[in-house]
């Protein structure tokens, strides 16, 4: 299945990228999957998805959590927590 | 609701005037401003970069009005929010409400607020003679809307 996923502030900067279309292999299924999944692209992307950092998501813009079933089509959003105001 | 993420700089006489004439109804208007400090953790700031997620910022910021008005009795609201690069007092952002007695625009202004600073999805980053920072996230915020908790 095919999504796209978005990268704000820091993460966008660590990863270096702001978006990509990514074709999900089969079982990548939830947010906390997708994590995972993006946690294997070497050390840079480990220490972001499986470290000791907040990571908030949003799927199709509405904030969601780590169970949060993700389906084809959807634009995720990983992003650190949001400081404006 | 008049809701706007925007580069340029706004004027808070303008805004309260407009949302008091659109609401012959209003017996008050009660607004916040917020504005870039000079210094923060000890630092002194030079610029700052705001940025956001553009389609999420607008939407989060008409739930927030939503929230507000499902507590409380809300004539209008307006939010404006800044992006791009700002200066120490540059303003940044703006929450006004208007409502019949002030009681209930005091509150939501100060709901919005506290909701805005935890769930809109803008982050700052300062450039500071040390460097540039992005500013972390605080734990008196995530305090500050949890208190909101109950008033449902």
């Amino acid at each position: 299945m095919n999504i796209k996923v978005l990268y704000f502030a820091r993460i966008k900067e660590s990863v270096n990228y702001s978006s990509e279309e990514l074709a999900l292999p089969t079982g990548i299924t939830t947010v906390q999957l997708l994590k995972q999944y993006l946690s294997t692209r070497g050390d840079t992307w480990a220490k972001i998805f499986t470290g000791k950092l907040v990571v908030r998501a949003a799927i199709n813009h509405e904030l969601v959590d780590d169970q949060t079933e993700i389906k084809a089509g959807d634009e995720v959003a990983f992003f650190p927590p949001v400081t404006g105001g | 609701m008049s809701i706007s993420v925007q580069t340029d700089d706004f004027d808070v006489g303008l805004e309260v005037a407009k949302l008091r004439k659109a609401h012959a109804d209003a017996g008050a208007v009660v607004c916040f401003v917020g504005q870039v400090r000079d210094i923060n953790e000890g630092d002194l700031i030079g610029n700052m970069t705001l940025e956001h997620y553009p389609g999420m910022t607008e939407k989060s910021l008409q739930a927030i009005e939503h929230e507000a008005r499902k507590r409380w009795n809300i004539l209008g609201a307006t939010v404006i929010h800044r992006v791009g690069i700002l200066k120490p007092q540059d303003q940044i952002v703006l929450v006004a409400v208007a409502s019949a007695h002030r009681g209930d625009a005091f509150q939501a202004c100060e709901f919005m607020m506290d909701y805005l600073k935890t769930q809109a999805p803008f982050w700052k980053k300062e450039h500071t003679e040390q460097g540039e920072r992005w500013v972390e996230a605080k734990a008196s915020d995530d305090e500050a809307q949890a208190r909101w908790k109950d008033t449902l």
